[in-house]
């Protein structure tokens, strides 16, 4: 009786295993491309880990490239896309979890539709929109092109978390004295977080990694951003495989940092013993 | 505290009228419950009172002024929910606070307001714990510390003990009761609880496809029923229907039924010879035994207390409560009686028919 709930264990662990194992082998290779010095990256032939390491490459990722400012303008991008998409997607999710007005439908459907274009299309219309606005080659024209692309998305996220809190919750703050937006504030916001950390994480990482906009919008290093720097590292004759990682690893880095401050939220149902049980 | 004047209410969504026009007028400090079958409009209704529900047509005063249009906050009303609708990251004493804090009141007012509620409710022990830390009773009482914490023109309550088991809810009953006569406050009380209405109302509104059938005192409600739909609904088990021809004989009135045979009325009734006329009475006034008619016993529910016995009488259904525990079994025949006084007549449409 014991033995097969046993076996049963012990297969799912290692398809786990397996699973984590071929899911996290890019991100191990890019670290150890990044530590292995470049006198050893082809003589070696495949190893799993180089007889020597070296942080080189990160030194001169950091002191002698530009990488330290794709880095800080993409943290400016990316941190502004977020705060201004889930300031945006909260309000709009909440409003359409919970008010009936007209043109309801035809505004869900237009959002929907907005999703349903594949990019590239839209990147000529794009920049002739923002060129004659001086907002190409600009930090803020990345920020507001990225946000109208995300809102969409993030505001079904928002709606779907939203919905997820019983309306009686709102009735009894207002009967309670609050008003419609107090009632939103101090009670659904707080329930709320483990949606907004979802929708930040999401948008944020979104805008971290987006690359054919950048690149298109972008030219010059001013204002690029990490996605569009590391393509800096491939020259014409050959590509600086040790200081792409390096510079890879190091984008990882508050991608890394962010998901460990929010996974708090992630994992948390907050709503739990608002109603009966 | 405060009076609740409902005139000629009405209530649709879109083309839909769920609430034909209700009239009621209640008096500072009375305890009105609100019963009817499910969709009958009742919650609809409270909420119209408590700014949650738009109203589409008539008035509603407290205290003498009309408040159709003021947000929920501004009426000055508690309500305690039916899922309770704690706010769960609040603690006990956040939760119960709140409006206090929304309307700025001085620190120490609301803690001694907090703490004069929890001792009220022996909510005490619980005070810093969140609501996902209690038990269902204890989630009900912090509910109801949530309304009485401040002094509200008038509390509102949607089914508010129908999740709590039946013990529970026979001791929570008690518990409104008592506040009730403490703090003296208008309240509306929906429920579905038989019981629950019969104990707790000063006033029973009884409400029946979004019309009020009858409004009066409890008893009122069981001794005299205004309408078929009241005398059905009130009383558990419900009344017995059969269907008769009025006789006003020569000072002796009747009722012939369908066989023929004649059942002796209480009064003379204004209406016509032969007119047709519904009979009730109530299962529990029924007389078993001795002289009456001949009903065959199709099933016995032993309730501890009394019994209730489903009988065929003329082929039709009927039932009978009593306390006597003589041994009836099903298939054997009983003879049942109709006391006279305890014979209610409804006319055609329904309605009481008033003795002369
Ligand atoms: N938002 C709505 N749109 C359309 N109809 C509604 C809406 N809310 C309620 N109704 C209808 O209004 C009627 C009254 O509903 P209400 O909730 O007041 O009933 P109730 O008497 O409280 O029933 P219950 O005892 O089951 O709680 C019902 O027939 C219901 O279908
Ligand atoms: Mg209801």
């Amino acid at each position: 009786m014991r033995a097969r709930p046993l076996i049963l264990t012990l297969a799912h662990r290692l398809a786990v295993l397996a699973y984590i194992l071929f899911a996290l082998f890019p991100l191990f290779w890019l670290l150890k491309v990044s530590l292995t010095p470049n006198d050893l990256l082809y003589s070696e032939g495949v190893r799993m880990w180089p007889s020597r390491v070296s942080f080189d490459h990160f030194r001169f990722v950091i002191a002698h490239s530009d990488f330290p400012l794709f880095f800080r303008n993409s943290l400016i991008v990316a941190g502004s896309t977020a705060l201004v998409v889930t300031a945006v997607a909260s309000l709009s999710g909440y409003a359409l979890s919970r008010f009936a007005f007209r043109a309801k439908y035809w505004i869900v459907a237009l959002m929907l539709l907005t999703q349903m274009f594949p990019l590239v299309m839209l990147v000529a219309p794009i920049f002739r929109l923002l060129s004659p606005l001086g907002l190409t080659n600009s930090l803020t024209g990345l920020v507001i092109v990225y946000s109208a692309f995300n809102v969409p998305f993030a505001t079904f996220l928002m709606q779907s978390f939203f919905d997820g809190i019983p309306k009686d919750l709102e009735e009894a703050a207002k009967i309670d004295g609050a008003t419609q937006f107090m009632a939103f504030r101090q009670i659904i916001l707080p329930l709320t977080l483990p949606g907004i950390a979802a929708t930040v994480g999401f948008v944020f990482t979104a805008a971290w990694s987006e690359l054919l906009f950048a690149l298109m919008l972008i030219s010059g290093n001013d204002a690029a951003t990490f996605p569009v720097g590391l393509l800096s590292f491939v020259s014409k004759f050959s590509v600086d495989f040790g200081q792409m990682m390096a510079a890879g690893v190091l984008a990882l880095i508050p991608a890394c940092i962010f998901f460990f401050l929010i996974q708090r939220y992630l994992v948390q149902g907050l709503t739990a013993g608002a109603v009966k049980g | 505290m405060a009076s609740i004047d409902i005139r000629d209410i009405h209530k649709s969504y879109g083309k839909i009228e769920v609430l034909h026009g209700v009239d009621l007028a209640i008096k500072d400090g009375e305890f009105i419950v609100l019963v009817g079958p499910s969709g009958c409009g009742k919650s609809t209704l409270l909420r119209m009172i408590a700014g949650l529900e738009e109203v589409t047509g008539g008035d509603i005063l407290i205290a003498g002024n009309r408040i159709n249009d003021l947000a929920p906050k501004d009426r000055d009303i508690a309500m305690v929910f039916q899922s309770y609708a704690l706010y769960p990251h609040m603690s006990v004493a956040q939760n119960m606070s709140y409006s206090l804090r929304l309307r700025k009141t001085p620190r120490e007012k609301v803690a001694s307001a907090v703490s004069a509620a929890a001792s009220k409710l022996g909510l005490d022990p619980f005070l810093e714990r969140r609501p996902k830390a209690l038990s269902g009773g204890q989630r009900q009482r912090v509910a109801m510390g949530r309304a009485i914490v401040r002094q509200p023109k008038a509390f509102l309550f949607d089914e508010p003990l129908s999740n709590l088991d039946a013990r529970l809810r026979e001791q929570m009953r008690a518990e409104i009761k008592k506040l009730h006569g403490e703090l003296g406050a208008t309240s509306i009380y929906v429920t579905h609880d038989q019981i629950e209405a019969m104990t707790l109302a000063d006033r029973i509104v009884a409400m029946h496809g979004g019309v009020v059938q009858q409004v009066g005192s409890p008893l009122d409600l069981y001794d005299r029923p205004a309408n078929l739909f009241v005398a059905g609904f009130i009383g558990s088990p419900g009344m017995n229907f059969i269907e008769a021809r009025y006789q006003p004989g020569e000072g002796s009135p009747a009722a012939r039924l369908a066989d023929g045979t004649l059942v002796a009325l209480p009064h003379a009734y204004a209406l016509e010879p032969d007119t047709p006329v519904t009979l009730g009475i109530r299962p529990e006034h029924v007389v078993i035994g001795g002289e009456g008619r001949e009903a065959a016993v199709e099933l016995i529910e032993p309730t501890g207390f009394g019994t209730i016995l489903h009988l065929a009488l003329h082929g039709l259904p009927f039932k009978v409560f009593t306390t006597d525990r003589k041994v009836l079994n099903a298939g054997n025949a009983a003879a049942v009686s109709f006391p006279p006084q305890h014979l209610h007549l409804f006319d055609r449409e329904g309605a009481r028919v008033a003795a002369l």
